[in-house]
């Protein structure tokens, strides 16, 4: 034994003498590894390959450098507490490699052009604006950076300050999902900050048990909420995808003895596919507007009926009404109920050029509600008809939305019917480009009202929902998996129209399977097998 | 248990003789290392390795007169390949040419390499198995370019990946070629033997064959690749005999060894269909299916790209006739009379299997496939049936074109003892007993390229061993052979395996046109790959290389090109737009570029299909890369080998038994292996982590204490003490 220990030295320096090559992984001849020692013998080999990351997993040398790809997956979850009222700030938080990356998709910080890639200064707030992806506004928040190591996890941390509502918190959730982090698991970033050494020994037991108990939980109450519809949906499209994974792997493997294949038919299925997960993905809106509801703000000049309409709508004297102009001055709420869904309508002081200190408050923050809101109701009086005041005001909210590239549907209410019974839209110069919907009202009779409401549902996609229909919730982590279904199958259209080869195809579908399947978590490629050997008579 | 000198003490009495300094029996095996390591070329590994020879000889002589010559010659090797199939050809010739005396064992030296069933190589996923293997330096594709009857790539139009050579090979030709390898190959040596018993050291090391007529072969690694062999027994109907193939004996006592040493084994089996006689079938009214004009190769090594003359295939089906005789006769076959219980593989179903399982399909595909350019045996393809030989030749009668047939040898199913895989690592090494290496059919797969692929890893590895060097491990993620032994010894698999490309995650990154540059490399730093074969391989990879700039550079306004281009991919063409933005358009090959000019004369065709296949799908491939450089981050990370799973409390039973069973080498093997559930997986990484503190917790109170009982030691010791004053 010591002989060969011996030479083992002997070998390493001749080795490293003979060849400076081996510098690279020194670690392989490592004289203690040289010791045959039986089976740890082995382990040890295999595993100083594996760190010597030399020999197992060999690079194509045609791909050359493959970018900046690293890391084990970026996570991002709300850590402040939801659901218990309306908090002042919430947190979203993401960890992980590409961190910066993701929150540089998502925040766009105030003092600098969008343009430029977000650098972030480490332990440095930055106040700025949260966009989706299509660059909407969706909140104003602080991001605040904590790069590798100094940090929770002591990976590269951001964190969104947010406003604390549920709406604004999910919103921003899902817009740094969409830029490519992943939904943390319960416990993940505390996981995570253990495995990079940051929690000492104490506390990595409790953590274990803490984590394991919590997956089971999160695993529990994943299964409770695919019960009934919902999990039908989703077992049937995975199911869906699986058979046309099998249809197309059938005739890679086995190519020369199945018929062609017939791709219209594919893509028709695809099709439909699609429409589904979108549909879904519309329930998942309809279920976080359950819970948090539409904000609706009404602005218009002064003294063409905002707040009568808005007491007439909440069946109540909510807001002061006279017959003087400006007599609203700060922003009114009022709460009503719209199909089930919580609605609060904001009334707001009538937009005008004013010398009124208080009034002219109450005008800023009229802009900002009407910012702010899911739906603008855009009100005119049909006595005085389409004025160059409403048309100075629609350009002023316009002006205000292009600079935020925000578009919130405005639904135009004519009010006042009654004093004009014959008026139509048409007779008022109306750029029907700019409102989704108009509505004719009266707010002293109530007149209108229930098509308001229809017209509200249809401007935000909730009409399509059956009223008594679907009653499954959609939680966050479900509509992350329904997301990554519906851009991969987006994906996989465009790859059928760029004609290209069916092999490319069945790389977007598995990975809608992996999306759809990441609760029950199995082995794709044997039931991709098993539906072809069911499938098909195959083999010669 | 006989008299047997231990190696080590040999080795200590070798040492003592020869040298006082440093053991002499030590210098081939030193070489040998040096050799393997530096990537030496041809010549110079020649050079080593004869001289090798010398020092054994040596070795031998002294460890048999210290017996005082009763036993007569002890034979001693570095590797011993037990089996000369496709898994046992490859093992041999790689560790023989990497200079580690080689012994091939087989029961019969005119069966070497035969091809027992198919008279073919390569289709989807095998083919790349067969590239793969060539870019390491094997030689299951160089003999299949030398011996092809006929060659066709499959799924041309699918997609770069799935695209698959495949290759009807003259049977007799390619046995005969790979012997001729076998046997002109330095440090090669063949035997005929049955080996019926595994040499066990101490230390759970093997030590060599014990031979049924009772000699022994010494070596510290050895390779089983017994495929069929092992209690081989063959069913044609009701009756059956021993045997490993028809007409060949099976291998019988080493199966009751190796349970002996502790190995599970179990059962499994296959089936190849009758053969006719091609002078008794009417082709006229069948579709003939013809090779390829252009014909691909499966090695990369243009020195065997010779092209030959093609032969036929032909198709026929089953007809009404066939269906009604297999269902009245179906208490006649093994599997629904019920005698047979091992399971067959589900791709590779009998005709009554077919015919029962699709009872709406009328018909059935049937290819007929030559076995050879001077025999006139026709292979039935698809056509493999458990029933008696009495009904075999009728059923064959009802096929159109066989209809006055003669039959020259019966369809028969073969039952075999193999080991399920999980007792192997992914070098192929036991992990019962060291430098003990499992490869092929035992380990429970099909298929002669899965055999060589795994025959060239265990014959890599199984010479690394006997010189010390560490093993190899191919990657899941690096390639199909990766891929193939990762799911045979992570998953519990009861039927036998064959590679698909749908088993591979990312099989854009695994295709057959860049198994060179992914495995060449490698093959280099190994020693298998010899400077010629280097050469050839760097030139290709710098014209690609200089292929792709060029069309990134080089521009193109309007033209003939420009109006083509917009015809074929019915999208316009920018002004000065480059070649390689022409080539990503859908439809737009290389060869449109040829034809107006702009191509590039010096490459070949397999080097503008590398060019055009990296231009084309870049952003696929960049995509799959990222995904899969994010699984070996987490995966990647190594296991221990000593983990108590049991004690494990956080994990899930299931997870506790399965994960001892399989005793995965990284996290993502843990996480493949069945029952095993990603709460599992996070459990087992707070468990690691958990160990490694108290680990180093432990360390640090140590050196803690050890440092104290030497500050003690020091004030109690005077000497020391003084001595430490006056080094002050």
């Amino acid at each position: 034994m010591a002989l060969r220990a011996l030479l083992g030295l002997h070998l390493h320096h001749l080795l490293l003498r003979r060849n400076p090559k081996f510098h690279k992984f020194p670690n392989l001849f490592n004289p203690k590894s040289l010791i045959p020692r039986s089976r740890t013998l082995i382990s040890r080999f295999s595993s100083t390959v594996c760190s010597g990351k030399n020999l197992i997993l060999t690079k194509d040398e045609r791909a050359g450098t493959s970018g900046t790809v690293e890391g084990s997956g970026t996570i991002a979850a709300i850590v402040t507490s939801l659901g218990g009222g309306p908090a002042a700030v919430g947190i979203v938080r993401l960890s992980g490699p590409m961190a910066v990356d993701v929150a540089s998709r998502v925040f766009r910080p105030a003092k600098r052009n969008g343009e430029v890639p977000w650098r972030p200064r480490s332990h440095f707030v930055e106040y700025g604006l949260a966009l989706d992806l299509e660059g909407n506004v969706i909140d104003e928040v602080l991001a605040v950076p904590m790069l590798a190591p100094r940090s929770y996890t002591r990976e590269d941390v951001v964190e969104l300050q947010c406003h604390g509502s549920d709406v604004c918190l999910r919103r921003v959730l899902r817009a740094c999902l969409e830029a490519g982090a992943r939904l943390a698991e319960p416990g993940e970033f505390t996981l995570r900050a253990f495995l990079n050494g940051r929690l000492d020994l104490s506390q990595a037991e409790n953590i274990g048990r803490l984590i394991s108990a919590k997956s089971v939980a999160a695993a529990d109450s994943a299964l409770a909420g695919m019960q009934g519809g919902f999990s039908a949906l989703v077992k049937g499209l995975r199911k869906q995808c699986i058979e046309l994974l099998a249809e197309i792997e059938a005739r890679l493997d086995f190519e020369d003895e199945l018929p062609a294949l017939d791709s219209s038919i594919l893509i028709d299925k695809i099709n439909l596919m699609w429409y589904d997960v979108q549909q879904a993905l519309d329930t998942a809106n309809y279920d976080k507007l359950l819970q948090s509801g539409l904000q609706i703000a009404i602005v218009g000049r002064p003294n063409v009926g905002k707040s009568s309409l808005l007491n007439a709508w909440s069946k109540s004297d909510r807001a002061i009404v006279t017959e003087i102009a400006g007599t609203t001055r700060d922003v009114v709420e009022a709460h009503v109920t719209v199909q089930g869904i919580p609605v609060t309508l904001l009334d707001t002081a009538g937009i005008r050029e004013t010398d009124d200190l208080v009034e002219k408050i109450g005008v800023q923050r009229s802009e900002a509600a009407a910012m702010g809101a899911d739906v603008i109701i855009m009100t005119i009086s049909a006595s005085d008809g389409w004025t160059e005041d409403d048309k100075k005001l629609m350009e002023h909210l316009q002006m205000n939305q292009m600079s935020t590239s925000f578009a919130t549907p405005i639904i135009l209410v004519i009010n006042k019917i009654d004093c004009a019974p014959s008026i139509t839209e048409e007779l008022f110069e109306v750029d029907t480009g700019i409102f989704k919907k108009h509505v004719c009202t009266c707010a002293v009779t109530g007149q209108g009202i229930v098509e308001l409401e229809k017209a509200i549902l249809e401007v935000r996609g909730l009409d399509s929902i059956p009223a008594g229909g679907r009653r499954w919730t959609v939680n966050q982590r479900q509509c992350e998996q329904l997301l990554r279904t519906r851009e991969a199958l987006s994906r996989l259209k465009s790859s059928i129209c760029e004609e290209l080869p069916s092999d490319f195809w069945t790389i977007d579908l598995r990975e809608a399977v992996l999306a759809l399947g990441e609760i029950s978590g199995v082995d794709i490629s044997e039931e991709v097998l098993s539906s072809i050997f069911s499938k098909f008579c195959i083999g010669k | 248990m006989r008299l047997r000198l231990r190696p080590m003490a040999a080795a200590a009495a070798a040492a003592a003789v020869a040298s006082p300094i440093i053991p002499s029996f030590l210098h081939p095996s030193r070489r040998f290392c040096l050799r393997l390591s530096l990537s030496m070329p041809r010549s110079t590994q020649r050079c080593f390795s004869s001289r090798s020879c010398v020092p054994c000889r040596r070795l031998t002589t002294v460890a048999a007169s210290a017996k005082g010559d009763i036993e007569g010659v002890e034979e001693r090797f570095d590797v011993i390949v037990v089996g000369g199939g496709h898994a046992g050809c490859e093992a041999a010739l790689a560790s023989a040419r990497l200079g580690a005396r080689t012994l091939l064992l087989t029961l019969n030296i005119d069966r070497i390499a035969w091809q027992p069933c198919n008279p073919a190589v390569g289709g989807p996923a095998k083919s790349q198995l067969v590239h793969e293997v060539d870019a390491l330096g094997g030689e299951i594709g160089k003999i299949a370019d030398r011996c092809y009857l006929q060659k066709r790539v499959l799924n041309l139009s699918k997609g770069p990946a799935v695209r698959a050579l495949r290759a009807q090979t003259d049977k007799r030709e390619y046995a005969m070629e790979m012997k001729k390898v076998v046997e002109s190959t330095p440090n090669l040596f063949v035997r005929e033997a049955m080996v019926t018993e595994i040499l066990v050291g101490n230390n759970d090391k093997v030590e060599g064959v014990h031979s049924f007529f009772g000699v022994d072969f010494y070596a510290p690694s050895v390779v089983l690749t017994t495929g069929t062999f092992m209690s081989g027994k063959i069913w044609v109907g009701r009756a059956s005999m021993a045997a490993g193939r028809a007409g060949e004996s099976a291998s019988q006592g080493l199966t009751e060894n190796l349970q002996y040493l502790g190995f599970e084994t179990d059962r499994l089996k296959t089936g190849t269909p009758a053969r006719v006689d091609r002078r008794t079938v009417d082709f006229s009214g069948l579709e003939p299916q013809h090779g390829d004009e252009q014909v691909s190769w499966f090695s990369f090594d243009p020195d065997f790209h010779i092209e030959r003359e093609q032969m036929c295939c032909y198709l026929t089906r089953t007809t009404k006739d066939t269906h009604k005789l297999i269902k009245d006769n179906l208490h006649e076959t093994p599997t629904y009379g019920g005698w047979v219980e091992a399971k067959g593989p589900r791709y590779c179903p009998s005709i009554e299997d077919k015919i029962v399982r699709f009872q709406d399909k009328e018909s059935h595909q049937i290819f007929l496939e030559p076995e050879g350019r001077n025999v006139p045996e026709l292979y039935v393809q698809g056509f493999s049936t458990g029933l008696p030989e009495r009904l075999q030749l009728a059923l064959l009668r009802t096929l159109p074109g066989l209809e006055n047939c003669l039959m020259l040898r019966p369809a028969y199913a073969v039952e075999y003892d193999y080991l399920p895989a999980h007792q192997c690592s992914r070098s192929l090494m036991t992990k019962k007993i060291e430098g003990l290496f499992f490869s092929g059919q035992i380990n429970g797969t099909t298929g002669y390229e899965e055999a060589a692929a795994q025959g060239l890893v265990a014959g890599v590895n199984a010479a690394r061993h006997s010189c010390g060097s560490p093993l190899i491990v191919l990657e899941r993620e690096s390639s199909y052979i990766g891929t193939l032994i990762d799911d045979l010894v992570t998953k519990d698999l009861r039927e036998p395996y064959r590679m698909l490309t749908s088993r591979s995650e990312h099989r854009l990154l695994l295709r057959s046109d860049n198994a060179d540059s992914r495995l060449t490399p490698l093959g280099r730093e190994v020693g298998l790959i010899d400077d010629r074969r280097w050469d050839l391989y760097q030139s290709k990879q710098a014209h690609i290389l200089e292929e792709k700039q060029r069309l990134k550079s080089v521009r193109v306004s309007g033209g003939d090109l420009a109006a083509e281009v917009t015809l074929l991919s019915g999208q316009p063409v920018k002004d000065s737009v480059s070649l390689e933005s022409i080539l990503k358009k859908p439809h737009v090959q290389y060869n449109v570029l040829d034809k107006h000019g702009y191509g590039n004369n010096l490459l070949t065709r397999m080097e503008k299909e590398c060019v055009e296949i990296d231009i084309k799908y870049e952003g696929f491939i960049l995509r799959q890369q990222s995904q899969l450089q994010q699984i070996v981050n987490q995966q990647h990370r190594p296991l221990p080998d000593d983990l108590d799973y049991y004690s494990m409390t956080t994990l899930s039973l299931e997870a506790r038994e399965k994960l001892s069973k399989v005793r995965p080498q990284t996290i993502g093997q843990a996480s493949r292996v069945g029952g095993v559930s990603p709460a599992d997986i996070t459990a087992l990484l707070i468990c690691l982590e958990t160990n490694r503190r108290k680990a180093s917790e432990r360390k640090r109170l140590k050196s803690q204490r050890s440092f104290i009982t030497d500050v003690n030691d020091l004030n109690s010791s005077p000497v020391l003490t003084s001595h430490a004053v006056n080094s002050n």
